[in-house]
């Protein structure tokens, strides 16, 4: 059976102006993630796994190299094809939840789909399908300040996960999670991209989502060091 | 468009208090600015319905001569009434006056006057001219209540007044004061009095003979007449025009403050919205907004504070408007004195297009004041905003 490559990187290079000189976040890297897989770049501060996840998430543009996502090269996308790209194939879990503070729970989870111009029935089912999967669906009507992080968390997935799809960057999702909530978050994940065959790829440094990653991207210095899988 | 405003609908009612604060600002702008100009429209309404009344008619025929603003012009403006005046005279839609110098005594003192002629069963003005349609001993005499107070009569008083005829020969008499009417039309009450036209044309030997002619159809083509010129009344009431201009200019800076004031507070709102919201902003463009349509998002929610102050306005604006319109707006001083034709009582008068166009040309100042600041989201790297970095 043929593996599609869902991401592909290829020399890619990203430097960001520092002064008068540049500093060089990303150096050549090459890799190919695959669709539904559990991955994550690992590696301390500094070692450029935010810029390369923001990269394949159209956020940013390479200074030289490839990017390809669902075989569209970010750097030679334009502001509204790379708006496009991320409004109907990816989804994004941040490490301080980017919950909109005045929407309601509901509403957060809606947003994606208002965007995508979905009735409002199927809006309904959908994020009432999505609050199942993370447990929230007696919250609603709750505003983010009035949830706990664990509970903000899985609504930051159900909004990444509502509009299914091919594609979920989660930047440190668990950094302002205890650990009972970390492994709560990680387990939903999991369950998601099993069921859902939904591609996984995080930024993270924490050794609880390192233990459950199924691939290990370990970056150093811009560039990828070593590799680990887990076997099935 | 429409997603932009439901969202921005959403934000701002998130948004609260600080909504509200701007919103209640920007409705004051709305109802004192409908208000205010309003009023001038009144104003301007009431000195011409008023001036039509008491002073001007549907326009006059003025002798060749005579110049309002001469007394010494007066001597000389005078002419017997053409032929082509007299079927109209006779119908009553035209009516002449005698319009000559002279001098009142009051109390021992002196005082020029202008006296003026009138027909004492004339319907085209509302000035109480049957009261002079009397027999007394003494020339009867009505006069407005700014020139009894001037010389301190009252309705019955008698007073001397001096004149001089067609021959320059002074003559002397005694009016007596039928009545003292009461008029917002300054111009036909102050330094003058109103005596019987064919009285004073006895008096000064000018039997026959007008200084203007007031007509009271407007519409009707009027033919130019050999020695009398024509003044229609668009040209009568240019002064009030002139008026209403330039004190609707000093009210154009008021406006300006108050809009300056509420877009002040918009354009704070905007600018503290964009340096809190950066994480939000990011949000957006992550969720599959590009930079452009959060600026859009951003000018509809600035500029929804004008479509909800307009809602608020209607709520308590309206009623108020309505109440002033039919109260109206009574001066803390006496109107009298101004010189100028206008009511001790304004009654604001409001159009749909008035107030159309004031929340139009608000809305769409604030639209631009909304945008000002958010085009500074269109420089933001995503990136940076979803972490808050910018600064």
């Amino acid at each position: 059976m043929e593996i599609s490559p869902i991401i592909r990187i290829e020399k890619l290079v990203k430097k960001f102006p520092m002064g008068k000189s540049e500093f060089t976040a990303l150096n050549g890297i090459e890799l190919i993630i695959t669709r539904g897989e559990f991955a994550g770049l690992v590696g301390p501060s500094g070692s450029g796994k935010t810029t390369l996840l923001n990269i394949v998430g159209s956020l940013d543009v390479p200074s030289s190299g490839e990017a390809f996502v669902l075989g569209r090269s970010i750097g030679n996308l334009t502001t509204k094809e790379a708006a496009r790209l991320r409004k109907e194939n990816l989804g994004f879990i941040f490490q301080s939840y980017n919950l909109l503070a005045v929407y309601t729970v509901y509403e957060n989870v809606e947003f994606p789909l208002l965007l995508l111009n979905y009735s409002a029935s199927d809006r309904k089912k959908m994020v009432m399908d999505s609050l199942e999967w993370v447990g929230l669906a007696d919250k609603i009507k709750s505003k983010p300040p009035q949830l706990s992080g664990g509970e903000c968390q899985r609504v930051a997935i159900a909004r990444a996960m509502v509009k299914k799809p091919s594609i979920v960057l989660a930047d440190e999702p668990t950094a302002n999670l205890d650990a009972a909530n970390s492994h709560n978050i990680l387990k939903t994940m999991v369950t998601l991209n099993r069921e859902l065959k939904t591609t996984f790829l995080f930024a993270t440094h924490d050794d609880k989502v390192i233990s459950y990653l199924r691939r290990k991207i370990f970056l150093l210095d811009g560039n990828v060091d070593r590799e680990e899988i887990k076997p099935n | 468009m429409k997603l932009a405003i439901r969202l921005a609908y959403r934000n701002l009612i998130g948004a609260g208090l600080r909504t509200w604060l701007n919103v209640i600002v920007l409705s004051f702008s709305f109802v004192i600015i409908i208000f205010m100009k309003g009023v001038m429209i009144g104003w301007d309404n009431q000195a011409k319905t008023d001036m039509t009344n008491y002073e001007i008619g549907g326009g006059q025929y003025w002798y060749k001569t005579y110049d309002p603003f001469d007394p010494f012009s007066l001597t000389e403006s005078h002419a017997p009434i053409p032929e082509e005046f007299k079927e109209e005279i006779a119908s009553g839609e035209m009516e002449p006056f005698l319009i000559v110098p002279g001098t009142i005594y009051p109390q021992g003192r002196l005082q020029s006057i202008v006296i003026k002629g009138i027909n004492p069963r004339q319907t085209l003005f509302l000035l109480p001219s049957h009261k002079l349609d009397t027999i007394t001993e003494a020339i009867p005499a009505i006069i407005g209540s700014l020139m009894a107070k001037t010389i301190k009569a009252s309705a019955g008083d008698q007073l001397t007044i001096r004149w001089r005829d067609v021959n320059g020969t002074f003559d002397a008499g005694d009016i007596v004061i039928t009545e003292i009417f009461s008029t917002n039309v300054p111009a036909v009450e102050s330094g003058q009095i109103y005596v019987p036209l064919e009285k004073l044309q006895s008096m000064m030997m000018m039997p026959g003979e007008a200084t203007i002619m007031t007509f009271r159809d407007s519409e009707k083509n009027r033919p130019a007449v050999d020695g009398w010129t024509v003044k229609n009344k668009a040209e009568l009431t240019a002064s009030v025009d002139k008026m209403i201009k330039t004190k609707s200019a000093g009210q154009t800076i008021l406006y300006a403050i108050l809009l300056l004031l509420a877009m002040l507070a918009i354009f704070d709102t905007q600018v503290l919205s964009i340096f809190r919201r950066q994480k939000e902003i990011g949000t957006y463009i992550a969720l599959g907004y590009t930079r452009q349509q959060v600026v859009g998002l951003f000018t509809v929610e600035g500029t929804m504070h004008a479509v909800l102050a307009a809602l608020l306005s209607a709520a308590y604006g309206l009623p108020f408007l309505a109440w002033m319109a039919k109260n109206g707006w009574t001066m803390p001083i006496d109107t009298s004195e101004f010189g100028m034709a206008i009511a001790q009582t304004l009654y604001p008068i409001y159009s749909i297009g008035l107030i159309i166009s004031t929340v139009l040309i608000l809305t769409t100042v604030t639209a631009i004041v909304s945008y000002w600041p958010s085009r500074r989201i269109a420089k933001m790297n995503p990136t940076d905003a979803l972490r808050g970095k910018l600064q």
